[in-house]
């Protein structure tokens, strides 16, 4: 059990350039990724427009802060990329940002570099990650794509982000584990609960690949990717949690009912005050993680877990509390509140569960626990 | 010399002239006050150097690592929350005559700011003050006093004029605690313990010269003394995994024959819960220290009382059967921090006031949505009434 305080000196102090970062990207997503864009998009076949991927990428340079600069990417760090998550989180932004900025280009950071990775980080290519998790870690027993004569074949279901250009595929080559880079394969759309957030499943027979690691340091990339996903998917679940509890508050003080706003009563302001609640904890708890994967200040697992945690019960409850506190409107289609609704539920379900992730959390801290002394009960 | 110069050696000066381990308590605060280390950022004279208060931290360190008691543990409300409202809204003479005995101890303090008719609408209070040539006459109940039994000074928070609003009828006085018409007895609490007192007051005499503050300005002067209390809840840092928690980890860890996987879960989700928290404080604490302090310093008190309960009630479920047993009943006087101490049970009982001291949750919440979030208030019966127009009961 980790007993450090797991808190460095600059943690949770945003730098000057991380606050310019945050606003530049907030009023992108306000002027360029709007409800209506965000509505039109989720419609279209692909579910993301690739020109304004490569703005992203381009212009504002948003898809590989992380990334070091002799990889091609902006030299920063996590928490860089942690709010950039959060405000795209905030805005529902269309496209592969799970897959590709928070799985494929931290995998391919992992591994030291590769010719995919500044295409990815310029929005030029996307990318995904089709590797198995159980729960938001490797399992290399469930890896079932195989490798024969550098071809790939198998099928790797419910990828996150799975159409992309680039896909990175945990395959079996004999006994060893090998990490690939593939552009082909047979990708068949699934139709998602979230409609901004895709998912393929993806055939692959004597398809093509480039072996970029094999054995333990593929496991490692695998595994620092996931990591790195979980970090920032809990900063965007922060971002979504946050916008949502705005737009209820907002609501709240202005909806009228029995001629008074409905804000004032108890019943509501004080389901407002748990959302503010949850909120704060999941904002503590994602920013932690991040800057603990960045200067290297807590154990990683632990921390990505407790995020993860914290991250996805917190979206979820306040999803379904703005549902809830909009009353019949709330239950509407033109209503955005089913967006988010749908976002916070896939969120907490990709990359592990609250439950899955508790369960992390008990392995390290409740089963290494030690008795230190006794805590005296009362016999009678 | 600079400030911090400046404290460091009048610590440094006071450790070597009176070694905390060989002279009295008392006469190690007093040299302490005497030296304006009591609070630094007092006045000369008056227990501090007139310094900016982030640097008492520096001279507490100075005098603890030699030894030296902790003040604040000795006489919580005297040194917490009294002597910074005696400092801003007594007379200097007041002062003078206040502030040193508080310092050394020998003066313990109480505050008598709750009624049973009180609680959560404290400015709705009834314990009248009546002037009466030099004196004010005092009559009421106060309840939940810490350590009046053992105090000699009370802060007292009285209405003078019923015909006002609630708020602007009040007055605030420094009340000696011997003087005669007031009766102090032990408050019996669900622990069998007595933690708290009962204070009746019963023509008790108050010389005007302890009045805080001017005569309806009461209300003003009691925040004084609550937001003191608050800087002086939070403070310092914490470590993973402590707190309530850990009791909740330790029993895990002590009967492993209690074990369930659903329990495992429960208590994984408590300590998350806890860590979040943690982390909570710990990003107050910075953007405190950087001067942007946001909504994440205000949940603290709401949540940790809630988790508190939370994890006793999973302590006693752990238990089993034996959550049904207890230890001892018999009225005891206890010191606060000592009921810490006690059998699992009797924490788990203890834990039940955490939603309703120094603040209920349900308050809370109202604070939170209306200050924090900026939602309405709610329609109240008694806006812009005189106080004894207002139901009570």
């Amino acid at each position: 059990m980790a007993e450090t305080t797991g808190t460095a000196g600059t943690e949770f102090v945003f730098s000057p350039e991380q606050q310019d970062l945050r606003r530049a990207v907030r009023q992108f997503c306000d002027e360029r990724v709007d409800e209506p864009t965000v509505r039109r998009l989720m419609e279209s076949d692909a579910g993301y427009d690739p020109a304004l991927w490569a703005r992203l990428g381009g212009e504002l340079g948003v898809l590989g802060l992380a990334v070091p600069e002799e990889l091609g990417g902006a030299g920063g760090g996590l928490v860089d990329q942690a709010v950039v998550a959060e405000e795209f989180g905030a805005a529902l932004v269309p496209g592969p940002v799970l897959g590709t900025v928070a799985l494929a280009v931290p995998a391919l950071v992992a591994l030291g570099g590769d010719e995919v990775l500044p295409s990815l980080v310029e929005g030029t290519r996307t990318g995904a990650l089709a590797v198995p998790d159980h729960g938001g870690r490797f399992d290399p027993a469930l890896v079932s794509v195989t490798e024969s004569g550098g071809a790939l074949t198998g099928e790797a279901t419910q990828v996150v982000d799975g159409a992309a250009d680039v896909l990175l595929v945990a395959a079996r080559a004999g006994r060893d584990l090998g990490f690939y880079v593939v552009q082909g394969g047979e990708r068949r759309s699934l139709s998602t609960l979230d409609r901004t957030r895709r998912q393929a499943t993806v055939r692959f027979s004597a398809t093509p690949a480039r072996l970029v690691a094999s054995g333990a340091d593929a496991e490692r990339a695998i595994t620092a990717a996931l990591r790195v996903g979980g970090a920032l998917l809990a900063a965007e679940q922060v971002g979504g949690a946050k916008r949502l509890l705005d737009l209820t508050v907002a609501y709240a003080g202005t909806r009228l009912q029995f001629g008074r706003p409905i804000g004032s009563f108890q019943a509501v302001k004080h389901r407002c005050a748990d959302m503010l609640v949850l909120v704060e904890h999941a904002r503590s708890t994602a920013y932690h993680a991040a800057w603990a994967l960045q200067d290297g200040t807590d154990d990683p697992d632990l921390a990505v877990s407790i995020a993860q945690a914290t991250c996805s019960e917190a979206y979820q409850r306040v999803a379904a509390d703005t549902v809830q506190l909009h009353g019949g409107i709330g239950f509407t289609w033109e209503h955005s509140a089913h967006l988010y609704l749908k976002r916070a539920v896939t969120d907490a379900a990709l990359l592990g569960s609250a439950a899955a992730h508790r369960e992390r959390i008990a392995e390290l801290v409740l089963d290494t626990a030690v008795a230190s002394g006794t805590l005296v009960v009362a016999t009678g | 010399m600079d400030d911090s110069a400046r404290v460091e050696k009048a610590a440094q000066q006071v450790v070597e002239t009176h070694d905390p381990r060989s002279v009295s308590t008392r006469e190690f605060l007093g040299a302490c006050f005497d030296a304006g280390l009591a609070w630094v950022h007092f006045p000369e004279g008056l227990g501090g150097l007139g310094v900016s208060r982030g640097l008492q931290a520096k001279a507490d360190a100075i005098l603890q690592g030699a030894g030296a008691p902790n003040p604040f543990f000795l006489n919580p409300i005297g040194h917490g929350m009294a002597a910074p409202t005696v400092l801003e809204h007594g007379s200097p003479e007041l002062a003078r005559e206040l502030l040193r005995p508080l310092a050394t101890t020998e003066h313990i303090w109480c505050q008598l700011f709750s009624e049973p008719g009180a609680g959560s609408d404290l400015a709705g209070l009834a314990t009248s003050a009546v002037l009466d040539g030099d004196d004010w006459v005092v009559n009421g109940q106060k309840v939940w006093t810490s350590l009046a039994h053992r105090a000699r000074y009370g802060l007292l928070l009285a209405r003078s004029d019923p015909d006002q609003p609630k708020h602007r009828g009040l007055t605030y006085f420094v009340l000696d605690m011997r003087a005669p018409g007031v009766e102090t007895r032990p408050l019996r609490q669900i622990t069998g313990q007595a933690e708290f007192n009962e204070v009746y007051l019963n023509d008790a005499r108050i010389p005007d010269t302890h009045r805080l503050g001017a005569v309806g300005n009461g209300w003003r002067v009691a925040m004084t003394t609550l937001m003191n209390e608050r800087s002086a809840i939070g403070g310092s840092s914490s470590v993973r995994g402590a707190g309530a928690i850990a009791d909740a980890v330790q029993l895990w860890a002590q009967r492993p024959d209690r074990r369930t996987p659903v329990l495992r879960d429960k208590l994984a989700a408590l300590w998350t819960r806890a860590e979040a928290q943690r982390l909570t404080d710990e990003r107050a604490r910075r953007s405190a220290s950087t001067g942007s302090p946001g909504p994440e310093g205000s949940i603290a008190k709401l949540v940790s009382a809630e988790l508190n309960q939370d994890v006793y009630e999973f302590c006693m479920e752990l238990l089993g059967p034996e959550a049904t047993l207890y230890g001892d009943y018999s009225l005891r006087d206890i010191q606060r921090h000592e009921d810490y101490r006690g059998p699992v049970q009797q924490r788990f009982l203890r834990s039940r006031a955490n939603t309703i001291e120094g603040g209920t949750s349900e308050v809370l919440r109202n604070i939170l949505g209306e200050r924090i979030l900026g939602l309405p208030g709610d329609l109240r019966a008694d806006a812009g009434k005189a106080w004894k127009e207002i139901p009570r009961g």
